[in-house]
């Protein structure tokens, strides 16, 4: 039972990680419909900004701190988000009357470009991540629980309800969600539709560096491929949850992370990166539009 | 004169004698194979393998308007089935291991086959995107799969005792490949194939069943892929299962982009150009000083710079010339 609640304790502090991922994935299939594959690479760039900003801060402020930590995340959240925003002004605009396919492909292209671009720059080797927030080991009865995973868990959840406050509460969050809805309708409204794109895609581009600095601090290493796996991963959690639904992404994000981490301690571990794939393919065949997702029915 | 000049223009205009002319040539040509400097000799096979793959990915992504993104997920099956069937034999006399490969390429081709059914099925409800992502997860859970299973190797990698591939094979079956499939897509029935692909919902409404015609497209790209494997598993003579991933996917599907999707000689062009690209910038190596060329991960750097020109082929591509490089407008 303890070792249960102690994977149970690991899959969700890897669960909301790939939720944060997710939420990208489904803002953008919200809006626009196709499948940001450069999110992922996004959040490997997240995590190496955390890198690389973590010396710099630490020259002002002491190090294993959460006020370092505080700073680092902001940083990279920042340099990310406008990373997301060059992305989409200059690959994926000029293409928003093509085919969809087209889109894709694109996306594939910026992916593999930041992903070897990266191992250029930064070379293939993984590097250790520093250490940014003070580690402790809170443990009753053989459970133990890494201070590093309640931190994961804490920002995950604060940054739901920051997410839900902006989507629900502000006005740039309706403009977002009438663009969703309808983008004509919504433009004829007066709802600058470039603007509240390039914003959405700022915004899941934080998250996505959120995460990538989460992900660092619990498994601490960078390396310029680190973002393919969980960006699928993710992009799984987003269909499992309901493609285009926020609180459906962040439950199918716990819920993959989970039984990835359960299926590969009771199960077999050499199999953990087809869970996800798995999970996927079960629920397109019983359910496409997800957990939470309506169906939708083509029209001509 | 003027008869015989008139029978050989018609039998130009013969797809079949071109085949059958070209099988022998190739066979021709593998006959004084040995008297060719080695290394161009694996690097055209290479390009007869590559040629199979973007070949009958085309009739997937580019006629039926699918998006594969396994496509290296059926090589993989195709190559380690006929890898696991040819080693069962030691040495044979040549006439008997033609048979013995023949067989095991088709079964490795069957075996892959029986995967594209598999993987057609879902295309029943999926479309696009989410169809992209299924076949990116099933090519992925190949490779699991194939690093799992102890019997040829796991994760270690599978050696294969015979280099039976030779020119013949590889350029023999790639021509065989590209008259299937533009045969394939020239007949009445084939129109099908385009016809999904231009609009499903009005090829349905004129009888045209989109989701027999996907399956199908699934199930024959799939077939040439597994055999594309086994010809790649008799030529390299080992494998491993990293080797049919993602990134594998991804150099077909630029190829298919390349040469313009549903345009076979665009993308047979495009196969042998981007097969030779890494050669080039092989030899690139050779020359000292070259900017951005740490002396320690030459091979890498390779790998990293034919991602890089890949990638920024593929957005250059959709931004400036959606319709391919050698797209002629329709």
């Amino acid at each position: 039972m303890t070792e249960f609640l102690q994977q149970l304790i690991n899959g969700l502090a890897f669960g909301s990680i790939l939720a944060l991922i997710a939420l990208g994935y489904t803002m953008v299939y919200g809006i626009l419909r196709f499948i940001n594959f450069a999110h992922g690479d996004v959040f490997m760039i997240g995590a190496f900004a955390g890198y690389y900003l973590t010396p710099k801060v630490a020259a002002f402020l002491p190090t294993p701190s959460i006020w370092s930590a505080f700073v680092v995340m902001i940083g990279s959240m920042a340099i990310c988000a406008a990373l997301g925003i060059l992305i989409e002004r200059f690959a994926y605009r000029p293409l928003r009357q093509s085919p969809k396919l087209a889109v894709l492909i694109t996306s594939i292209g910026i992916s593999l470009f930041l992903e070897y671009g990266g191992q250029n720059v930064f070379g293939a080797a993984p590097r250790p991540f520093p250490k940014l927030i003070p580690e402790y080991s809170i443990g009753t009865g053989g459970l133990s629980v890494s201070s590093n995973q309640i931190i994961v868990l804490a920002v995950t959840v604060a940054l739901l309800v920051v997410l839900r406050f902006i989507v629900l509460k502000t006005k740039t969050g309706m403009a977002m969600r009438a663009l969703a809805f309808n983008p004509e309708g919504a433009a004829l409204m007066g709802v600058n539709i470039n603007v509240i794109i390039s914003f959405t895609f700022g915004l899941g581009s934080a998250l996505a560096a959120a995460a990538g600095i989460l992900f660092a601090v619990l498994y601490p290493a960078v390396d310029p491929l680190m973002g393919i796996m969980p960006g699928l991963k993710a992009f799984c959690a987003a269909v499992l949850g309901g493609i285009g639904n926020l609180p459906g992404a962040a439950v199918g994000g716990l819920i993959i992370g989970t039984v990835e981490t359960l299926v590969a301690a009771y199960v077999s571990s050499t199999y953990r990166n087809a869970i996800a794939f798995a999970v996927l393919i079960l629920i397109l065949l019983i359910k496409p539009s997800g957990i939470f997702g309506k169906k939708e029915i083509e029209k001509v | 004169m003027t008869l015989s000049a008139s029978a050989i223009q018609r039998a130009g205009n013969s797809p079949k004698i071109i085949l059958l002319a070209t099988v022998v040539l190739c066979f021709l040509i593998s006959l004084i194979e040995k008297y060719i400097q080695q290394y161009w000799l694996y690097v055209s096979f290479d390009i007869g393998i590559n040629i199979i793959l973007a070949v009958s990915l085309n009739l997937i992504n580019g006629y039926t308007g699918q998006f594969s993104l396994g496509h290296a997920g059926f090589m993989g099956i195709g190559a380690y089935t006929a890898a696991v069937i040819t080693n069962q034999f030691s040495t044979l006399n040549p006439a008997l291991a033609a048979v013995v490969f023949t067989l095991a390429l088709v079964a490795g081709g069957l075996l892959a086959a029986v995967a594209g059914l598999i993987v057609g099925i879902p295309t029943l409800r999926l479309r696009g995107d989410y169809l992209a992502i299924l076949t990116l997860g099933f090519g992925e859970i190949v490779v699991v799969v194939l690093q799992n299973m102890d019997a040829v190797g796991g994760a270690r990698g599978y050696s294969v005792a015979h280099g039976w591939t030779n020119f013949f094979w590889a350029f023999g079956i790639a021509a065989v490949t590209i008259y299937v499939i533009v045969a394939l897509v020239h007949s009445t029935y084939g129109r099908g194939f385009i016809a999904v692909q231009d609009d499903e919902i009005a090829a349905a409404a004129v009888g045209i069943n989109p989701v027999k015609y996907k399956v199908t497209a699934f199930v024959i790209g799939a077939f040439f892929a597994g055999i594309a494997g086994g010809l790649y598993a008799h030529s390299k003579q080992y494998l491993a299962p990293d080797g049919f991933g993602y990134m594998k996917s991804i150099e077909i599907v630029v190829m298919v982009i390349l040469g313009g999707m549903g345009n076979t000689p665009g993308v047979v062009l495009a196969a042998i150009l981007l097969t030779l690209l890494p050669e080039g910038l092989r030899s690139l190596q050779d020359i000292e000083h070259l900017p951005g060329l740490s002396g320690e991960f030459p091979l890498s750097w390779i790998g990293n710079t034919r991602m890089i020109i890949y990638s920024l082929l593929l957005v250059v591509l959709m931004l400036t010339r959606p319709q391919g490089l050698f797209r002629i407008k329709k």
